[in-house]
């Protein structure tokens, strides 16, 4: 089958020069990519490569697009969406047509009544997404692993005695055994007596608090301590925490105090909590205070 | 030859050619604000497939590993699998670094493209009947997209992304009634569970990305029925779609931008460091990093969450913590208000007619202030995110900064707001062409002026319009038509041949509804180019100095013929 095809468009001078030099450099990036990471990988360098790659290319389609071809100058006709009333009709007549099901209103209704309980069914199965354990949410997020009798140790499991706080410093505590739980971190603080403004709500050993270490905000670690004032700091939204005063929020979104762990010293000489957080750690949820 | 064999090949089997003559011959509007959706779509494919590379290192798991690698300050330490993979994925895999940044920053790249891309798509009206159906198709993409980039955030179970999750979890707990059940239904258990990262992994990598490609199937398909919107112009009209076509010129330019983003994407990747989980260190529930802000996509509600005051309300007894409100009420009335606005604008504008030529944004300055104050709004929650980082630059005390902003984030986009419903106002109502142009006349009269009608020059009769016409003529068996505005020195060809004169007639009918159709002998001149027009003016101008010779000469000739017998017949 020979068809006559019609010559080529002229191309203006020096056009196929920059786009054959541009797809040059294309290669020569894919090249150095290839090498580079032959000889070990070098993540600038094939950054670089790839890019270099791919500007190639991308620079010598753009002036083919450009000088090659017609820009602008065509249009195509809008058929609106509005059919005509013709069609319209012969559409309807299709679907209300004698034998049509959309017309069997019973049988519909009894269909979607069995599409409705099989959709229901289906959400069932959801439910095994929840824990394997069966925890409750609201008690998991209550409860931690303090409880009476259980020793403060540091992250490395070792128990704390109160001489291990030091004055000016919070000292990270855990709950032994229990050292990754997530809710239970807490932080030892020695402070004067003197300075409470509110008792702390947990009472204290000579000045010795131990507090949550999660933001009451959104549960992030209050990890800087401002040892003058006796504020904590939250680093994630800057909530402020005071220590002399039962460890109220001062500033920042926080809205309530961080809670407090009772503890006293134990018959070995080690710090031991005497129960739980005085309230729930961390965040808040929808629960009766 | 191989193409063109090929091509008949298939079109034997397929019957393609009745679909491919009118794909081809598609009609692409030429300004670069089209593009915007493209850059989104061609960052999702690089995402897509450096996500998948990932994939091959990548252990979603929480089970404790010993990193063993070139990183020396980790080597020997036991972190999760998730943690220790990402680690080796960017020391010690060959080009893993390049892949991974590469993947991270076309994941900012791809929610920042659809923003700017819903953004054009707003101001000029773009979403108003009938392609509200699309808006909601690509609202719906961007909340994948930013879940998305959260869930691949997380993955790597780092400090700061744990800081982050942790956060998010905070916020959904602070739902009434259901929040606790909902989050251990997602984590399931509490937060850090062992089942998470398997979960986020299957949700990145498998769930949103399926959802997420074929609603863009969705979206291209209806923007390939609907047909492109275009801005006004000279020949452009409701009923048509004027610009360049999809083979050869969008194929090549699509293709190049395509390419550029991949260029870029890639220069990113390896020159600017992203995301260094390295020296964040393993998620740890008692660790913080300081100053912790997340990817800018999610900063808007990190913003927030730092702006909104300590207030907790009771309902019934029961605690609805402070994150609820800037984290799942700003956030739920964000994207309601997006799904909401088209239709919120057609009950309130009483417009209900379909739309293919877009507006100015000036056109509706009611839409003009909504949109500028909620951008301001959320470019101020954006700032908020860094209010730490703003108080150490400025030496300021952080509470400070945060007690300015919760003032400005309220009072400044009404501010802004009221100011661009102004100008575009007076813009609307003066005869300023540009901001620049605005005189203090146009800004006083603005006020009270009756609202000018919408100027559609496509809906007029065409014989109040002259110098239009439509211009046919046959080509061996096939028709071509084009739009001739003579005054307007504008000619726009039909994007594609017709296989009959009705055809070509019909064509150009939709187009120009009420235009005068002519049928001519042979094809015009090819459009106007630069080079060509001043071809043309030169040639002009040599024909009408040679008309000039010509009339001389016949004059010349007549007198002569006069004068005596014809000696001198003028050579053909
Ligand atoms: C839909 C758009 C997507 C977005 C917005 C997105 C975003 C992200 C982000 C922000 C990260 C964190 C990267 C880092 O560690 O710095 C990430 C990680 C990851 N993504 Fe995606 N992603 C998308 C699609 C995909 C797809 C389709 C796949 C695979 C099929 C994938 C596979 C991965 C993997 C395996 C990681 C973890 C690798 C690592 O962090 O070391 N992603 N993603
Ligand atoms: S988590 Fe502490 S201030 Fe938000």
């Amino acid at each position: 089958m020979s068809r006559r095809r019609p010559p080529l468009a002229p191309a203006p001078p020096g056009v196929n020069r920059r786009i054959v030099l541009s797809f040059l450099a294309s290669a020569a990036g894919a090249v150095g990519f290839a090498v580079t990471y032959g000889l070990g990988g070098q993540t600038q360098w094939e950054g670089v490569c790839l890019a270099v790659a791919f500007a190639g290319l991308a620079t010598g389609l753009a002036i083919w697009g450009k000088r090659l071809v017609p820009v602008g100058g065509y249009v195509e006709e809008h058929e609106g969406f509005t059919p005509p009333p013709a069609e319209q009709a012969m559409t309807a007549a299709v679907l209300t047509a004698p034998d049509s099901p959309t017309r069997r209103r019973g049988l519909l209704g009894a269909l979607t009544l069995a599409l409705a309980a099989l959709g229901v069914a289906a959400l069932f199965p959801l439910r095994s997404l929840l824990p394997w354990d069966r925890t409750r949410p609201l008690g998991a997020l209550r409860h931690t692993p303090w409880r009476a009798g259980v020793r403060l140790v540091t992250s490395e499991g070792r128990p704390l005695r109160p001489s291990d706080i030091p004055p000016g410093t919070t000292v990270g505590v855990f709950p032994e055994g229990h050292v990754d739980a997530a809710d239970a971190p807490a932080f030892a603080v020695r402070l004067q007596p003197e300075r409470f403004t509110r008792p702390p709500a947990a009472g204290h050993l000579d000045g010795l608090v131990v507090h949550s270490l999660l933001c009451t905000h959104a549960g992030c670690p209050v990890r800087l301590y401002l040892d003058g004032t006796g504020r904590v700091l939250c680093p994630c939204h800057q909530s402020s925490f005071d220590l002399f005063a039962a460890a109220r929020p001062v500033a920042g979104p926080a809205a309530r105090p961080l809670p407090g762990l009772p503890i006293e010293v134990g018959p070995d000489g080690f710090l031991r909590a005497t129960g739980d957080f005085t309230r729930p750690p961390g965040a808040g949820f929808w629960s009766r205070p | 030859m191989i193409v063109d064999r090929f091509a008949r090949a298939l079109d034997d089997r397929l019957r393609l050619s009745p679909v491919a003559r009118r794909a081809l011959a598609k009609v692409f509007p030429d300004h670069w604000s089209f593009m915007l959706g493209e850059i989104a779509l061609y960052s999702l494919v690089a995402l897509i497939l450096t996500g998948v590379y990932l994939t091959f290192f990548f252990e979603a798991s929480a089970a404790d590993r010993v990193y063993q690698g070139s990183y020396a300050p980790l080597d020997g330490s036991t972190t999760s699998a998730a943690y220790a993979s990402t680690v080796r994925l960017s020391w010690d895999v060959r080009a893993g670094l390049l892949i991974r940044q590469t993947h991270h920053w076309a994941a900012v790249v791809f929610v920042a493209a659809i923003v700017v891309h819903l953004i054009r798509i707003f101001f000029t009206g773009a979403f108003r009947k009938p392609r509200e159906l699309n808006w909601l198709v690509g609202v719906t993409m961007l909340t994948l997209a930013l879940a998305n980039g959260f869930t691949g955030y997380s993955m790597p179970d780092d400090l700061l992304s744990g800081l982050g999750l942790r956060i998010i979890v905070s916020v959904v707990e602070s739902i009434p009634v259901v929040g606790s059940w909902l989050a251990f239904l997602a984590l399931g258990g509490e937060f850090p569970s062992t089942e998470m990262i398997p979960r986020l992994f299957v949700t990145h990598v498998f769930l949103v990305p399926a959802v997420l490609v074929a609603l863009v199937a969705v979206h291209l398909a209806m923007v390939v029925r609907q047909k492109h919107s275009q801005f006004p112009g000279p020949g452009h009209t409701e009923h048509n779609v004027v610009g360049s076509r999809l083979w050869p010129s969008y194929t090549l330019r699509s293709l190049a931008l395509f390419l550029w983003v991949l260029a870029v994407l890639f220069a990113l990747g390896g020159l600017v460091q992203i995301n260094p989980v390295w020296l964040y260190g393993p998620f740890s529930p008692a660790q913080a990093t300081s100053p912790a802000q997340p990817d800018w996509y999610v900063a808007w509600g990190d913003g927030a969450l730092r702006l909104f005051p300590p207030w907790e309300v009771r309902i019934g007894g029961y605690r609805v913590p402070a994150p609820f409100v800037p984290g799942v009420v700003v956030g739920g009335v964000t994207f309601l208000a997006l799904y909401a606005w088209p239709f919120l604008e057609r009950i309130f504008g009483r417009d209900h007619r379909p739309h293919h030529l877009l507006d100015r944004p000036r056109d509706h300055p009611v839409r003009m202030g909504v949109g500028v104050a909620a951008l301001t709004f959320y470019g101020l929650l954006v700032v908020a995110a860094g209010d730490d980082i703003i108080a150490r630059l400025l030496g300021v005390p952080v509470y400070d900064v945060l007690s300015v902003l919760r003032v400005v984030v309220l009072v400044l986009p009404l501010l802004t707001g009221t100011l661009a419903f102004l100008l575009a106002r007076a813009l609307r109502r003066g005869d300023a062409a540009r901001l620049g142009d605005l005189t203090r006349a146009d800004l006083a009269t603005a006020h009270g002026a009756e609202r000018r009608p919408p100027e559609d020059a496509s809906e007029r009769p065409a014989r109040d319009r002259p110098g239009e016409r439509v211009e046919m003529w046959p080509e061996g068996d096939v028709w071509h038509w084009r739009y001739r505005d003579a005054p307007g020195g504008l000619a726009v060809a039909g994007n594609r041949a017709a296989s009959s004169e009705e055809e070509a007639a019909s064509a150009a009918r939709l187009a120009y509804p009420g235009v005068d159709r002519v049928v001519v002998p042979g094809p015009p001149l090819p459009a106007p180019g630069r080079l060509r027009t001043a071809l043309r003016r030169w040639s002009d101008r040599a024909l009408g100095v040679s008309l000039l010779v010509a009339a001389l000469r016949q004059r010349r000739d007549r007198r002569r013929r006069d004068d005596g017998p014809d000696t001198s017949a003028p050579d053909r």
